[in-house]
C-alpha cells in the first residue's frame, strides 16, 4: 500500500495541514488500518470546506470505494460504497426515474461524506437531512470491527454517526432510498422580496413547496436590508414539461463543467464594485421575471456552482472562509438583521443564501428548526476577526454553525451551539474507544 | 424516464482483464452504451465487485468468467464457452511488474512478458480467427506509450508492450480488407480517484473515465486505429522516438 506524506486542504483551502495519505482500494482494508493507525480521518471528494476531513495524522482516502452494489427498482433502495459520488447516481439513475431524496450545493460529494455532515437541501424542511434517507451504514469502528447499523439497529451508533463529522468511525457502505422523479427538471417560482421580513415571509409561505430557498443581496442597505430573490421549486411530472416547454428532453443533460477558472483569480477580483454590480443586476433580472413559473434543469437547479470547475480559485492562493449559522426562528429576525448590517459594512459576501430548516437528525446534525444564512469570505486576518464577531451574534441568539464549512470558530462557540450534544457525543466516542484514535483537525480544535 | 425496453439482441462486449480500473471505466462506457457485457479476470471474485456495480447502474445482468491470461492453453475451450461471440473484445489486462525485479529474476520477467506480450496476443489472435469466420468484429489491446521506446526504468515491460504492439498493428494490416477494426490504445499516464492529489503531470494524466470513453468511442464511433487518449502524447512520443540513440542512452527518463 502506497502512502505519502503531504499537505492538504478542504474545499476552501483554509486551514491546510500535513498528513499522511492513505488511498483505500477496498472496503476490507479500511478495518485492518484501524486497528494499526491512531488519529485518523476518513475524506471522500474533499468537498467539507475547513479542517473535517484533515486526519490528525493520518488521512485515508476513499474514493476509491466508488462501486455501487445493489439497486432495487421496486423500492428505490441503493446501495453504494461510501465512496460513490451523488453526481454518479444521478447519472446512473435520473434517466431510470430516480432522483438522491437531498441533494446538498453540489453533487461532487461523495456518499460517506454527506452522511458524516448529514447535509441538508433546498428541501430540508419537508424532507429533512441526508440522513432522514438512509436505510442503513456500515461502520469500521476504532478497534478495527465492522458494524452495520441503522434506525432500527444500532441506533445509537446509527444516530452518532449522521452529522458526526467521520468521527465515530469509517463509513464504508450505505443503502439509501432514492425518490421517484418523473422528469430532470424543476418548476421555479422566483418571487422578488424587497427586504428581510419579506424575504422570511415569503420562506414562510413557501413551507408547503418541495424546495425553497432565498437568495439574499447582502450589500443592500437600510430600507433594502435582506432584499431577495426566494425559489420555490416542484419537481416537473411529464404533464409540465408537455405543458411548459414541449419540445425538451425530459431528462435535460448535465451540461456542468464547460466553465473552468483556470488558475487563482487576483484577490481583488471580488470587492464590494463587483459583488455590488453583480448583485443589482441579478436582483432586477429575477425581480422583472418574477412570479412566472419556468422549468429548471436539474444540474443549474441544484448545482449553480457545478457549472464552474474549481470554482474556489476564485478567492485566490490564500483561500475562503464560508459561513453558515442556524438561528432558531423566534430569534432570527433579530439576529439575521444584525449579522446582515454588519456584513454590508465590513466585506462583501459573493454568496449569501437564506433558508428555512426543519428540526436535525442525528445528534451532531447541524439543522434546527430556524433560517440558517450561508455567507462566504476570502480568508484573511480581518474577515477571521469579522466571523468571530458574527460568531458573537449566533451565540447570544442560540445558534450555531455548520461544522461541514467550518473552520475557524471557537470552541466556546462550539460548546454554545451544540452543549448538550456534543457532551453526548463525547460521551459515545469514549466507549467506542475513538476519542484519539479518530480524529481531525476538526476534532482536535473543537475538543471532540 | 422509465426502465429502458430490452432489445432482443444487444450488441455484446468481453472485457479481459475486468479488475482494472481502466477496464471498469471501459465496461462502464460500454454498459451506458447499450452494449451487454461480460467479464474476464483471473479473481473473478475481485471482478465481481465490478460486475455488480454495472448490474446496479444499468439494470443488465453482467456474468463474470475466470481467465488466467497466462493459461494459454485454456483459451480455445474458454473461446468455445462463450455464450456467444462476442461482437467487441477488449483487452486491458497488463502486469507492471518491477524493472529492478524483472532485470535479475529470469522467471519475473517471462511472467511480464507472458503477461503483456504472449497472452494478449494469442488471445486476441484466436478471436481475429472466429471474427474472420464470421466477417465482423471488433478487437481493442490496451498497449503502453511504455513500448514505443526501451527504456532503463521499464524495458523488460516496454519491450512486452512493443511485442503486443507490433502484433495488434499486424492483425490490423492482415484483417483491414475483410472488416475486422483493430484498435490500439496507448493511455500514457492515468489517475485512478484513489490518488487524487499525487503529484502527475496534469496535462499528461487521464482519468479512467476519459480512457474508457475514448476506447468506446475509438472502437465503436470513430473506428480509430491507434488512440493515446490525451493527444499531447503524440508529440510527446514523437519527440522520444527522435532523440539519437547515441543521446538517448545518456539520458535518464
Amino acid at each position: 500500500m502506497s502512502t505519502d506524506t503531504q499537505t492538504i486542504a478542504g474545499w476552501g483551502r483554509y486551514p491546510r495541514r500535513v498528513t499522511r495519505l492513505i488511498p483505500v482500494r477496498e472496503e476490507a482494508a479500511v478495518a485492518p488500518l484501524h486497528r494499526a493507525e491512531t488519529g485518523l480521518i476518513a475524506r471522500g471528494n474533499g468537498r467539507a470546506y475547513g479542517d473535517a476531513a484533515l486526519g490528525d495524522t493520518t488521512t485515508l482516502a476513499l474514493g476509491g470505494l466508488d462501486r455501487m452494489i445493489a439497486f432495487d427498482p421496486e423500492t428505490g433502495h441503493l446501495a453504494v460504497e461510501a465512496g460513490v459520488l451523488l453526481a454518479d447516481i444521478i447519472d446512473a439513475f435520473l434517466p431510470r426515474g430516480f432522483f438522491p431524496a437531498v441533494v446538498p450545493g453540489t453533487r461532487y460529494v461523495t456518499v460517506g461524506g454527506a452522511i458524516a455532515a448529514d447535509v441538508h437541501g433546498k428541501n430540508h424542511h419537508g424532507a429533512g437531512g441526508f440522513g432522514a434517507h438512509v436505510e442503513n451504514l456500515t461502520l469500521a469502528l476504532p478497534d478495527g470491527a465492522v458494524r452495520t447499523c441503522g434506525p432500527d439497529a444500532n441506533a445509537d451508533l446509527f444516530a452518532a454517526t449522521l452529522g458526526g463529522m467521520g468521527l465515530t468511525g469509517t463509513i464504508l457502505r450505505a443503502t439509501l432510498r432514492l425518490r421517484r422523479v418523473e422528469t430532470g427538471w424543476i418548476r421555479q417560482r422566483t418571487v422578488a422580496a424587497a427586504d428581510l421580513d419579506a424575504a422570511m415571509q415569503a420562506l414562510e409561505a413557501a413551507n408547503g413547496s418541495t424546495y425553497a430557498v432565498a437568495w439574499i443581496d447582502c450589500l443592500a442597505r437600510g430600507a433594502a436590508r435582506g432584499r431577495a430573490l426566494v425559489y420555490r421549486g416542484e419537481h416537473a411530472t411529464r404533464a409540465d414539461v408537455a405543458d411548459l416547454a414541449p419540445d425538451a428532453p425530459l431528462n435535460p443533460p448535465a451540461g456542468g463543467g464547460a466553465l473552468a477558472v483556470p488558475l487563482d483569480l487576483p484577490a481583488f477580483t471580488l470587492n464590494r464594485l463587483s459583488v455590488g454590480a453583480f448583485n443589482a443586476l441579478y436582483y432586477g433580472r429575477g425581480r422583472a421575471g418574477g412570479n412566472r413559473e419556468t422549468l429548471v434543469g436539474w444540474a443549474p437547479y441544484f448545482f449553480p456552482l457545478d457549472g464552474i470547475r474549481d470554482w474556489n480559485r476564485i478567492y485566490g492562493a490564500r483561500g475562503f472562509l464560508q459561513h453558515q449559522c442556524v438561528i432558531p426562528k423566534a430569534r432570527s429576525r433579530a439576529a439575521l438583521a444584525e449579522i446582515l448590517d454588519r456584513v454590508a459594512h465590513a466585506a462583501p459576501s459573493f454568496l449569501a443564501v437564506l433558508k428555512l430548516l426543519g428540526p436535525g437528525g442525528g445528534v451532531m446534525s447541524f439543522p434546527l428548526e430556524g433560517y440558517t444564512l450561508t455567507l462566504d469570505f476570502p480568508a484573511s486576518p480581518a474577515n477571521l476577526a469579522l466571523l468571530d464577531s458574527l460568531d458573537t451574534i449566533v451565540r447570544a441568539a442560540g445558534g450555531r454553525l455548520y461544522l461541514a464549512k467550518d473552520a475557524r470558530q471557537s470552541r466556546d462557540t462550539f460548546e454554545a451551539g451544540y452543549g448538550d450534544a456534543a457532551a453526548r457525543f463525547r460521551a459515545l466516542r469514549r466507549d467506542l474507544g475513538a476519542t484519539d484514535r479518530i480524529a481531525s483537525g476538526l476534532s482536535r480544535r473543537l475538543a471532540l | 424516464m422509465t426502465e429502458t425496453v430490452p432489445v432482443p439482441m444487444r450488441k455484446l462486449m468481453l472485457l479481459v482483464g475486468a479488475t482494472s480500473d481502466i477496464g471498469h471505466a471501459t465496461a462502464l462506457a460500454y454498459a451506458q452504451g447499450g452494449w451487454d457485457v461480460i467479464l474476464a479476470a483471473r479473481d473473478a471474485a475481485a471482478a465481481s465487485r465490478n460486475a455488480a456495480d454495472l448490474t446496479a447502474r444499468t439494470g443488465r445482468p453482467v456474468p463474470v468468467l475466470t481467465l488466467d491470461i497466462t493459461e494459454t492453453t485454456a483459451f480455445t475451450a474458454f473461446v468455445d464457452g462463450l455464450p456467444r461471440l462476442p461482437d467487441t473484445v477488449v483487452s486491458v489486462v497488463g502486469l507492471l511488474g518491477t524493472q529492478a525485479r524483472a532485470q535479475s529474476d529470469l522467471d519475473d520477467a517471462a511472467l511480464v512478458m507472458r503477461s503483456n506480450f504472449e497472452g494478449p496476443s494469442l488471445l486476441l489472435g484466436l478471436f481475429a480467427e472466429r471474427f474472420a469466420a464470421r466477417g465482423s468484429g471488433t478487437l481493442v489491446g490496451v498497449s503502453s506509450v511504455a513500448g514505443e521506446r526501451g527504456r532503463a526504468s521499464n524495458y523488460v515491460y516496454g519491450a512486452a508492450k512493443a511485442g503486443f504492439t507490433a502484433f495488434l498493428s499486424g492483425l490490423r494490416n492482415r484483417l483491414a480488407a475483410s472488416g475486422i477494426h483493430v484498435l490500439t490504445v496507448k493511455p500514457g499516464f492515468v489517475r485512478t480517484r484513489m490518488t487524487a492529489g499525487m503529484p502527475l503531470p496534469k496535462l499528461l494524466t487521464a482519468e479512467p473515465a476519459e480512457v474508457g470513453a475514448a476506447i468506446f468511442r475509438g472502437a465503436e464511433v470513430s473506428r480509430r486505429d491507434v488512440i493515446y487518449v490525451r493527444p499531447v502524447w503524440v508529440l510527446v512520443m514523437a519527440i522520444i522516438r527522435a532523440i539519437p540513440e547515441r543521446v538517448f542512452k545518456r539520458l535518464k527518463l
